[in-house]
């Protein structure tokens, strides 16, 4: 019996392109720009300035207060500039340009493909070597990971859950990952297992992986407590609160924290990039990115230094197809469309998708025939049809009563409606728009 | 037939009576005590319920007006200082006049001026937009063109004009009440003073980034050079993050600056028209008519 | 390649569109339109075709040259409206009368609410309600329906007779007990396969149901409604009929007589009239059962599905309002 949750969800397409493509290393680029925020919190300040040599590993901006995460050089060479250069949104924000010049690592980093097995660092060290590796969650989120490593004390873990779901249409990093990196992935749970004091931990995995889901349930079978669990496929089954109802049959109460019902969720990605930090050494400056898109002559999954140019990816990858009318990055559900090819691969990027002009055009909105089908969709239980009509007629105040903090902005809502009304768009407006209205509150 | 007739009206007239009576004990037990002066003061004011004082509607302000001590504190935008000098013989107090107001959109970038460099597919926002990314230019403050602050005018004193794609106010009908401004997500919208003969001076251009790059995103983008603030005798005109701002009390509406500027970043409005080299630009031709 | 498009998230769509579903769901009334076409033949042809026309005409030229809107008629409600209206009406109903009815239905009662998606009442069925109430004698001449062959050319002289639920409703005022009245109806085969007096699309209950499949399978519609209308009739007249079997007819016969079925599938499963939460849908199902029952049994007219749907569509608004789906990680106060 497969698990799942229980409300809403649909079911897109999948079109995992590159599900046996096997990961390729991308070359060193030669100059990579890496933004000081690509994490959830305050942006990292940077300890480097133009001519510093950096060697690849070296950390170039300190994390700055709790909820932040530390950024290293991904390559070695000199820094060319610390200056505002636009990011995948437009604005400008705070980054480093590094030129590349060889790829000489520090020494404490242990570069070997060797396995190591016994963990020696206590919890503490473990916590301090996750934070200094700068490691976030690498699902998209790029929540820090050690703030989520240290729960408020009222609360106690008692599961980990590792999402493997890779609920999104197109991507396969996470898929690939746990393919080729099965041992370390299990190391790398054990590692968090002793950070978190938990004795239970259960990976979830959506149905279509097949091939990952018999490899890590023969693998596990060495490691104590630590189980998989096949989940049915269905968006968005990765999402971290409908991954714990799946596995755990609890809900995470709205407005909470999910160690609330004493779980914790990591991405298998994350997990890797902990293994790396606790064993190795090695700071998170690299990532699996898969590179897709129906039109793309070689579709595949790149390892790639962060910071990397997406032109260079998609080069590697065959080139941008001629027709060309989206770049996202992520995944088709969650992703964001980039306004220019000239930007870095961050610690966030899954994956890089290329859609065709005919597939990037939105339908032209059409009435509401009141279907309900963004209801019966919504995972949450919200009122998607409502939301957008409150918000459209700017009463903000009224949808904080219909739970907008409570969207996971997953997108089920505009894909199912048969009217094509952008539905999403106006609930994130009306989210910002109550967070505003509640910050000024709190002011008074 | 009769005993019919009878009993009708005394049902009717004793029904009649216990409601005078329920309906006289609530009206005194539920009496709400209001200042009288309330209404008086109401009635001054233009009853736009624009919020434009910073308050839900007019009898908030009214309220608000009988309760504080200092009338200065308090303006009504639309009325202007002819309904705060009524409102202030209401209430027996004195009231300092407020220079007049007018909105002002601080941005010029026409479409051929400022290239887009993307196309934006989706809801036609300013904010949903603003909120996203930088917009579909390479300027990341200045208009988006989706006329939020159109819809959000309540005295029809805006359109968006179909040339530039940019927000046009209509003075004569522009009570400064503010909310374009509230609304606007890249803040490009000012309230300034009428000035003299309703002629103003101001740097039509929001944006922050270096000369050269804001040049590339936009030709006539106030670039930061700083020859205005070379020209300017009165000490009128500042320079931050590359953008010159020009304080409408200090300016004494010379002109010097409008004609050094090298991006004609700089507006100057309801001037008399002065003799134009035939290769200047025609859109600031086509600002001076429009006021 | 020009210039990147930018949007937000998501990226991608499902194949879903207003035109799809309502083809959808006409496709699901074929079988119905085969079974009322074998037994009210030529009938029920001129009735059809008379009523989808007029409903898209009205459709096409109220929102082109009134309100000067895009036409809306290529996503298929105004056809749909249309169907819906000529299977309530009987087949021997003069034609301007089918027109009249159309007008209503899609001016009155769709247009003049806003169009497509702002309705309150199934315009459908408020045509079909206004033309009952307007010419009662019209639209309560059943006729006898029978194989296709014998009435091909028949149209307005066919003979006609009672409805089931008619001769029930007459028997029982006269003071007859059920069951002798049952004896006299069409048996329940006959019923199932549609072979009764009634209005065009109406009479064919197992149609209906395969239509219903069909929906169900499509994801087009949801059981709610259509399980939570027949299961509270089928409750509520059982419990009549087991504290007085003489005074009240059976379950079986409630449910396969009348429009029952085919309001229960098709007309109070209207996207833009029914609620829009799973328990609102059951309420809302329940409510049309039950007043449906009540208008059969102690009301003036024999049938009364019409009326239960066109009551409940007005609490609508009032049930989204209060029942609300239930939330993910809230729980019951």
């Amino acid at each position: 019996m497969l698990k799942t949750f229980p409300k809403g969800g649909i079911h897109p397409p999948e079109n995992k392109i590159t599900a046996d493509k096997e990961t390729v290393t991308l070359p060193i680029p030669k100059q990579v720009i890496i933004p000081v925020s690509q994490h959830i919190g305050a942006p990292a300040k940077v300890i480097v300035k133009k001519n510093d040599k950096v060697k690849t590993g070296q950390m170039i901006a300190q994390s700055n207060g709790f909820v932040s995460a530390c950024i290293h050089s991904s390559v070695s060479g000199t820094v060319f500039k610390v200056d505002n250069i636009p990011d995948a949104g437009g604005y400008k924000r705070l980054a480093v340009v590094i030129n590349v010049e060889g790829d000489e690592w520090l020494d404490n980093i242990d570069r070997s493909e060797d396995i190591i097995k016994e963990i020696n660092s206590d919890k503490n060290e473990i916590l301090k070597k996750i934070q200094d590796a700068g490691v976030v969650g690498l699902g998209g989120a790029t929540f820090p990971t050690h703030v989520k490593l240290l729960p408020p004390k009222s609360m106690k873990p008692e599961v980990l859950i590792i999402n493997g779901a890779e609920c999104e249409p197109y991507l396969t990093a996470d898929h690939r990952l746990m393919l080729e990196k099965s041992e370390e992935l299990l190391i790398g749970i054990k590692i968090l297992m002793k950070a978190l004091s938990v004795n239970k931990a259960v990976i979830g995995i959506e149905n279509n992986k097949s091939d990952a889901i018999n490899k890590l349930e023969t693998l596990s079978e060495n490691y104590d407590n630590i189980s998989v669990a096949a989940l049915k496929t269905k968006y968005p089954q990765g999402g971290e609160k409908q991954l714990i109802k799946a596995v755990t049959g609890k809900e995470v109460p709205s407005g909470e924290l999910p160690v609330k019902v004493g779980a914790v969720v990591q991405n298998v990605g994350t997990v890797f990039a902990v293994y790396e930090a606790v064993q190795k050494n090695k700071p998170l400056i690299d990532r699996i990115v898969t590179v897709t898109g129906k039109y793309l002559s070689n579709p595949g999954n790149f390892k790639v230094r962060i910071g990397t140019s997406v032109k260079e990816l998609i080069n590697t990858a065959g080139g941008l197809p001629e027709n060309t009318g989206k770049i996202i990055s992520g995944g088709p559900m969650m992703g964001r469309a980039l306004i220019t090819d000239n930007t870095g691969i961050t610690k966030g990027t899954s994956g890089i998708l290329i859609l065709s002009e005919q597939e990037s055009k939105r339908r032209s909105l059409k009435p509401c025939i009141r279907c309900a089908k963004c209801v019966e969709v919504c995972p949450m239980g919200l009122e998607p049809f409502f939301l957008m009509a409150l918000s459209r007629k700017t009463l903000f105040e009224k949808t904080e009563n219909e739970g907008i903090f409570d969207c996971i902005e997953c997108g089920s809502c505009s894909y199912i409606c048969p009217s094509d009304r952008p539905l999403l768009d106006f609930i994130r407006l009306s989210k910002k728009e109550v967070a505003l209205i509640r910050k000024a509150k709190r002011i008074k | 037939m009769n005993d019919v007739i009878t009993a009708t009206i005394i049902t009717v007239s004793s029904v009649g009576l216990a409601a005078a009576v329920i309906l006289y004990w609530a009206s005194q037990k539920f009496k709400v005590f209001e200042d009288p002066r309330i209404d008086d003061v109401e009635k001054e004011l233009p009853a736009a319920n624009c919020g434009g004082c910073g308050l839900p509607g007019c009898r908030n302000f009214a309220e608000a007006c009988v309760k504080t001590d200092n009338l200065d504190d308090m303006f009504c935008p639309v009325g202007g200082n002819e309904t705060m000098a009524k409102v202030a013989k209401v209430l027996g107090r004195e009231v300092h006049e407020k220079d007049k107001q007018v909105a002002v959109v601080k941005c010029n970038g026409a479409p051929q001026f400022r290239k887009k460099i993307n196309e934006y597919d989706g809801v036609k926002n300013c904010t949903i937009v603003a909120n996203f990314y930088s917009g579909d230019t390479a300027c990341q403050y200045g208009c988006l063109g989706f006329g939020e602050c159109v819809d959000a005018c309540n005295f029809d004193a805006m359109f968006m004009d179909p040339h530039t794609g940019l927000p046009v106010v209509l003075e004569n009908k522009c009570t400064a009440c503010g909310a374009c401004v509230e609304v606007c997500p890249k803040d490009i919208i000012e309230l300034r003073p009428t000035g003299k003969k309703s002629r103003r001076i101001f740097v039509s251009c929001v944006n922050q980034d270096r000369g050269g790059t804001a040049k590339k995103a936009c030709s006539v983008a106030c670039t930061g050079c700083s020859l205005c603030l070379k020209e300017c005798k009165y000490d009128a005109i500042k320079i931050e993050n590359f953008l010159s701002y020009i304080d409408p009390h200090k300016c004494v509406l010379c002109r010097k600056c409008v004609s050094v500027c090298p991006t004609d970043a700089i507006w100057e409005v309801n001037f008399p028209a002065r003799k134009l080299k035939p290769e200047e630009n025609s859109v600031k031709l086509k600002t001076i008519k429009r006021g | 390649m020009s210039k990147l498009i930018v949007s937000l998230s998501p990226h991608q769509f499902g194949s879903n569109s207003v035109k799809k579903l309502m083809f959808g769901v006409l496709i699901a009334l074929l079988p119905t339109l085969f079974v009322s076409v074998w037994y009210f033949g030529l009938g029920a042809i001129t009735i059809i075709v008379t009523s989808v026309l007029s409903a898209v005409f009205f459709e096409y030229v109220f929102n082109r040259f009134l309100l000067k809107k895009p036409s809306t008629i290529s996503d298929g409600s105004a056809a749909l409206t249309g169907l819906l209206l000529a299977f309530n009406l009987p087949s021997n109903l003069p034609v301007w009368l089918v027109i009249i009815g159309a007008f209503f239905a899609i001016v009155v009662a769709k247009i003049s609410f806003g169009g497509i998606g702002n309705n309150i009442f199934n315009p459908a069925l408020a045509g079909r309600v206004f033309l009952l109430i307007s010419w009662p004698v019209q639209m309560t001449s059943w006729p006898e329906p029978s194989p296709l062959s014998k009435h091909l050319l028949g149209y307005t002289d066919v003979t006609t007779g009672a409805t089931p639920l008619g001769i029930l409703s007459e028997g029982l005022r006269s003071g007859e007990s059920a069951t002798k009245l049952i004896s006299q109806v069409p048996d329940y085969l006959q019923l199932f396969m549609g072979n009764a007096g009634g209005s065009i699309g109406e009479v064919g209950a197992a149609a209906i149901l395969i239509g219903l499949v069909y929906m169900l399978m499509k994801k087009i519609i949801s059981w709610h409604i259509p399980v939570s209308i027949l299961g509270t009739v089928a409750v509520f007249t059982g419990i009549l009929w087991f504290a007085n079997p003489d005074k009240f007819a059976d379950p079986l016969f409630h449910l396969l007589s009348g429009g029952i079925m085919l309001g229960a599938v098709f007309m109070a499963t209207d996207y833009v009239t029914s609620p829009m939460s799973k328990r609102g849908m059951l309420i809302y199902g329940v409510g049309i059962g039950l007043l449906t029952v009540v208008i059969r049994v102690w009301g003036a007219f024999p049938e009364g599905v019409s009326f239960a749907i066109l009551i409940m569509n007005a609490f609508v608004p009032l049930i989204n309002m209060y029942i609300k789906p239930k939330r993910f990680g809230k729980n019951k106060r």
